[in-house]
């Protein structure tokens, strides 16, 4: 794959990427980006990769038509039913991919960030399983607005360690996870949550979410006859569900790719999480890529009514994907993403996270043909939000 | 010459202080780089607060975010500074997070720091290879020396490439870890200075991270050229505002 909506080899698409980490990071750094392609590519890692997501995760996840919604907007809608990945979540994929990838490493203690609460219970999960310690780096305002999700984590023997700086919310975890990592550069594994950060966090979290458009591809051929959508749509936080949604389809140029991002109380309302539209270029974990950000260069702090969504950044795939316009940038509103959430609920009988809901509102801002088909990335379920939906429809 | 280099040349242990511009007041820069002058420090090194300092330990992440609070900016800290040149003859460095010099515009950045007579940048996440494929060469033709931090991790042959690309004195960062995360020596930096000493590098080291005290100034100094104190000054500035800096000082170098 040569193109350039993949990495290359200095780890940058196009002028996004790259690995701008204190020198403190430089021996993880150097050794997972001379290591993860072997790894993930060799033979008895597949087998034991491919086997978790079958019995443990319950992979392939379903291609499902979605009937009534499909009639709702006059087109072809099929989910990609992520939510029914164990834990709740496509973020599963990778803490299981990424959990293998530490063991081969030699490497005995684990560490993560998490904003909602998703990505920590998946590594909590992997880390159980395989018996490594588990610490997941959480603000202290997320533990507070996702409590059970902290309960989950800890039922699963992890330890959640409340980041109390800046912020406190997911941006001041991952820093705080960093900060770990230097402190601990010889026995500990970062698990990053999305195709965020240095180098080559960003392609190596693709890949092991790139099994969600490998099997979409072939559930579509024994649906449609043809292994390419007309449309796909993901909701874009720093991007994982998104990155593994296109990656197989991200040279197929008759594919339309949208990504979906959180406009929160409104584009322009200072409460927004939509980086493509409000940010420039900068540095942030590490990666150069859009972040939203001061005129001074201070990274701002962003908002959304979906915590996974909460992010001042997006990964560099999908910066460049953004400024080469190879890829459609959307935003949703939370009042739209929580009427989309329950047209979902009604129509189809899914709940779905709050994050998939704004993947599903661009359905009332795109139209699409009749016989197009269009396949949604439903990246998570709802039940970890049923606060927010009770709290918004006064259920 | 450069005044670090010029300053490495002084047949003495080197103390470099550390402190956040903007911290504990907007305005208290100029003062305190005076009265770490007149106390006998030899270097100093300028803090541009950032929002997210991904090496930085909570004492420091504290001052920046109240330095961001105070209203302390790029521009404003080169206001600040503009005729630092009449009052302060020492060392000066400007140590910072990469985003914020970004958005400035490194030329512009670069420039500005010349004409106010800044003699080094160092930045914890510009990375060896991009500053010498991108920047050196405008770092150069402004006079400014850009500092490396190598740790006690960094592989050997990184540690000659480093020693290659660099201008100056090399920032030796004392054992893995974050600012103010330790307060004492043991066997292992022992070790490690003694190890990078015996590298005889063609720039000189000076050791900063767990350095807060005569004894810990001392035991760094054994094998380097000099040492750095950040988050300790950082706690004298927040109990003492800008009074008794001298006091601070003179304790460390008793």
């Amino acid at each position: 794959m040569s193109t350039t909506n993949h990495i290359n080899k200095e780890g940058y698409y196009g002028e996004y990427g790259g690995a701008f980490i204190p020198e403190m990071l430089y021996p993880n750094i150097a050794q997972l980006k001379a290591q993860y392609l072997d790894i993930i590519g060799d033979q008895t890692f597949q087998e034991e990769y491919q086997q978790l997501l079958r019995d443990y995760v319950g992979r392939p996840t379903p291609l499902y038509f979605a009937n009534r919604l499909s009639e709702k907007y006059n087109t072809k809608i099929y989910l990609k039913r992520e939510d029914l990945c164990h834990t709740g979540a496509h973020k599963v994929n990778n803490t299981v991919g990424q959990i293998l990838l530490a063991k081969r490493l030699g490497k005995k203690r684990i560490i993560a960030e998490t904003g909602a609460g998703q990505h920590g219970v998946a590594t909590a999960t992997v880390c159980a399983l395989m018996g490594m310690p588990c610490f997941v780096y959480m603000g202290e305002i997320d533990m507070k607005r996702q409590a059970p999700n902290v309960a989950r984590m800890k039922m699963l023997g992890a330890e959640v360690i409340p980041s109390t700086s800046g912020s406190k919310t997911l941006k001041d975890a991952t820093n705080d996870a960093i900060r770990d990592w230097i402190n601990n550069p010889e026995e500990t594994h970062y698990i990053i949550g999305s195709v965020v950060g240095p180098h080559p966090y960003p392609d190596m979290v693709a890949r092991l979410q790139s099994i969600i458009s490998q099997e979409i591809k072939v559930q579509l051929l024994e649906k449609e006859n043809k292994t390419n959508p007309d449309h796909i749509i993901a909701c874009v936080g720093g991007g994982s569900n998104a990155a593994g949604a296109f990656y197989h389809y991200l040279d197929e140029k008759d594919v339309n790719l949208i990504a979906v991002e959180a406009a929160g109380k409104g584009i322009n309302s200072g409460e927004s999480a939509a980086t493509s539209q409000l940010g420039n270029n900068g540095i942030i974990h590490g990666s150069k890529t859009l972040l939203m950000q001061s005129e001074d260069g201070q990274i701002t702090e962003p908002y959304s009514i979906s915590a996974g969504l909460d992010y001042p950044g997006v990964g560099p795939m999908h910066a460049h994907l953004f400024a080469s316009k190879r890829a459609e940038f959307l935003s949703v509103t939370d009042d739209e993403a929580m009427q989309a959430g329950a047209n979902l609920s009604k129509l189809e009988g899914i709940i779905p996270a709050i994050e998939s809901a704004h993947a599903l509102a661009a359905l009332e801002q795109k139209k699409f043909q009749p016989d197009e088909v269009v396949v949604i990335n439903l990246s998570g379920r709802g039940d970890k939000d049923l606060e927010t939906y009770m709290d918004y429809f006064n259920l | 010459m450069n005044r670090i280099s010029k300053k490495l040349q002084e047949d003495k242990k080197l103390l470099s202080i550390y402190f956040t511009a903007g911290y504990p007041e907007l305005n208290d820069t100029k003062t305190i780089l005076e009265k770490l002058e007149t106390s006998g420090v030899d270097l100093v090194e300028i803090g541009l607060p950032f929002s997210d300092p991904l090496a930085d330990g909570p004492t420091i992440q504290a001052s920046s975010t109240k330095a961001l609070q105070n209203g302390m900016t790029t521009e404003k800290l080169f206001e600040q500074l503009k005729d630092i040149r009449e009052s302060v003859s020492i060392p000066l460095i400007i140590m910072g997070y990469f985003n914020p010099m970004l958005q400035y515009g490194i030329e512009k950045f670069c420039e500005k720091c010349a004409t106010i007579g800044i003699d080094g940048l160092i930045i914890p996440d510009l990375p060896l290879e991009v500053y010498t494929k991108e920047y050196q060469k405008t770092f150069l033709q402004y006079g400014l020396q850009n500092i490396f931090l190598i740790t006690p991790q960094t592989a050997e042959e990184r540690i000659r490439q480093i020693d290659n690309a660099s201008e100056g004195f090399i920032y030796m960062v004392s054992s893995a870890s974050i600012t103010g995360a330790k307060n004492s020596f043991g066997d292992a930096q022992q070790t490690y200075f003694e190890r990078i000493k015996n590298m005889k590098l063609q720039h000189q080291q000076i050791v900063g991270f767990g350095i807060s005290n005569q004894e810990t100034f001392q035991k760094a100094t054994q094998f380097t050229k000099g040492a750095i104190i950040g988050s300790a000054f950082i706690k004298h500035l927040t109990e003492n505002g800008t009074q008794h800096i001298d006091s601070f000082i003179k304790q460390i170098r008793m």
